[in-house]
């Protein structure tokens, strides 16, 4: 064996030791959050990158659940923005007009959960006419869904109608964003590593033979749909609190395209590969903004390079073992198995 | 009191009447057979017992119960399991995750448990985890656990469909045409494989299939379909020399 290669399986041995230890993720998660919070509180990082990062997370958790529908349960959900307009609009009007203004620091997770509540009520009831109706025409209906909320916005005075609405405080601070972020990526984890998941998984494939498996799938497309319109919501909740403005035209097709970009360029039904695709995306379209306009060409062009060479995406239907639960019992079973296969490094 | 009891069941497709006044009974650990000349209606005989067409006319009925109306999920949780005549596995999930999404009815954990991995969710996956590999097992599969479902071998991705019907938990196992695309030798492997089946798992089996050679060897009754009506029912012995049966399988000329 090569030097070479030697070297290259010390280190994904000592990678896979290192992520294998069951303290990784809490060490990793405290440390995270300590970093964030003292990033924004010394403000060793300036405001420009506390920014990007904040919409990096945003983008991940608006990724990650709509890998959900899109990539675990194989429909095509066009409808994210809506969602996420739901989520801001809510937690916007609850801190600007209903929460007194001196509590706001403390009543804030409390009016992006209730934006995440929010979106997830609507959530299931679009969940509905997904009983009956698959692929294209399901795309459609959440097509529909989101030009629906966008013009309800649109001609309602009370939340500004299309001007928008104004006066959130900078809430959005880049430990919340941190935490939401975990938080979503955890909970999206857990479901797809349990039977409901494996139910989500089992109607992508098949869905008359997943039925016909005992599988509920009603039940299981109103909880993939909960949960992903739930996270959106959040995600909007913070977007709001970052941007300090919001209005309709923010939420319409082009920002559910671009969701749908970053799943597809990290890759669907991947956990590691969503956030893979929010953070290149989010970071390359920053790092290409002194192209100015050539960026929207640029851009485009890159991604369909990579769905020519790469037609499932960064990641797609892969997964990094560090997003597989540890404690799962055949996991960790077949990784011994494969792990004794491994070529000898000491030879 | 039998099984599974059908009576009268008819079904149309808009005009087309695939099933007509069906009646049938399945004593408990009976095996038996239904044939028929392609287009007879015996697969949609079985879309009809497991919920995915619902019939126009008719009673099924499981130890006692009705079924007619019902989802396939609810019938398949009171105990009737299936496979299919085109293999339907879940191609691109591991062999283990085959077997233990059919154990969704079971699982004793509600979907927030699951979406915090807390409360019964850590013993409960333990448990389906082990019965899944146990299964596996007894099939010979345990080796391929790790690997995607299409990834087996044509043999061994029927075996899996059956081991993921068993893994619900039946009382009755529906096979439709499980020698399908097999060589004459491996038909004889199948027909102990399906008799140790009853065996072992003490389960119900009705099967539909073409070939004569497995039908005749193992089924202790068979009914014979043609254009959705029943022509014959009874011992194979009886069937084996029915006029009516001949005919449809061979033609009329041949018999006059």
């Amino acid at each position: 064996m090569s030097k070479l290669s030697a070297a290259y399986y010390t280190l994904l041995t000592r990678w896979q030791t290192l992520t294998g230890n069951k303290y990784f993720w809490p060490v990793f998660m405290i440390a995270g959050l300590l970093f964030c919070i003292a990033a924004s509180t010394f403000e060793f990082l300036d405001l420009y990158l506390q920014l990007i990062l904040i919409y990096v997370g945003i983008n991940i958790i608006l990724t990650v659940s709509l890998n959900l529908i899109n990539g675990y349960m194989g429909e095509f959900s066009v409808g994210h923005a809506g969602f996420m307009a739901i989520g801001a609009y809510v937690a916007s009007l609850l801190t600007v007009h209903v929460f007194p203004p001196g509590d706001q620091n403390v009543l804030f997770p409390l009016a992006i959960l209730a934006g995440g509540i929010g979106a997830a009520l609507v959530g299931f009831l679009v969940a509905i006419p997904s009983f009956k109706t698959r692929g294209d025409y399901l795309a459609i209906v959440t097509l529909a869904f989101c030009m629906i909320v966008k013009s309800v916005l649109e001609n309602i005075d009370a939340v500004g109608g299309p001007r928008g609405l104004l006066g959130m405080e900078k809430l959005t601070t880049l430990p919340w964003v941190f935490f939401w972020t975990a938080l979503s990526v955890w909970v999206i984890r857990n479901l797809v590593y349990s039977n409901f998941g494996r139910g989500v998984l089992s109607i992508r494939e098949d869905e008359i033979a997943s039925d016909l498996m005992s599988v509920n799938t009603r039940q299981v497309k109103i909880i993939a749909f909960v949960v992903s319109s739930f996270f959106a919501g959040i995600a909007g909740g913070l977007f709001a609190h970052a941007l300090q403005f919001i209005n309709p035209r923010m939420f319409d097709i082009l920002k559910s395209t671009d969701i749908l970009i970053m799943v597809y360029l990290g890759g669907i039904a991947s956990i590691a590969g969503s956030i893979i695709g929010a953070v290149v995306y989010t970071i390359l379209l920053e790092i290409l903004r002194p192209l100015g306009v050539w960026r929207m060409v640029l851009m485009p062009l890159m991604l369909v390079l990579l769905m020519i060479y790469r037609p499932r995406g960064i990641m797609g239907m892969k997964e990094i073992r560090l997003f597989m639960p540890l404690r799962d019992l055949v996991t960790e079973k077949l990784w011994r198995r494969k792990k004794k296969e491994a070529p000898d490094v000491s030879a | 009191m039998s099984l599974l009891e059908i009576q009268k069941l008819t079904h149309r497709f808009a005009g087309l009447c695939a099933v007509s006044d069906f009646n049938f009974a399945v004593e408990p650990q009976e095996l038996v057979g239904i044939i028929g000349p392609n287009g007879a209606g015996k697969t949609t005989v079985f879309n009809l017992i497991t919920g995915v067409y619902r019939a126009s006319e008719g009673s099924i009925r499981l130890s006692g119960q009705e079924l007619v109306g019902l989802t396939p999920h609810a019938i398949t949780k009171r105990g009737i399991a299936r496979t299919f005549q085109n293999i339907r596995l879940f191609k691109e999930l591991s062999v283990l995750d085959n077997v233990r999404i059919a154990h969704y009815g079971q699982i004793a954990y509600t979907p927030a448990e699951a979406l915090l991995h807390m409360g019964r969710f850590r013993e409960e996956e333990k448990r389906i985890t082990n019965q899944a590999l146990d299964l596996l097992s007894i099939f010979k599969l345990d080796d391929s656990a790790g690997e995607k479902a299409k990834n087996l071998p044509y043999g061994l991705q029927r075996r899996l469909e059956i081991a993921r019907a068993l893994a619900t938990g039946p009382k009755l196992l529906l096979l439709d045409e499980p020698a399908a695309g097999m060589n004459p030798n491996e038909i004889i492997q199948l027909m102990e494989f399906i008799a140790w089946i009853r065996k072992t798992f003490s389960v119900t089996i009705i099967l539909i299939e073409h070939q004569m050679r497995l039908v005749m060897g193992i089924c202790e009754r068979l009914v014979v379909l043609d254009f959705g009506a029943t022509i014959a029912q009874g011992l194979c012995s009886e069937i084996q020399n029915n006029p009516k049966v001949l005919e449809a399988y061979l033609g009329v000329e041949v018999v006059q």
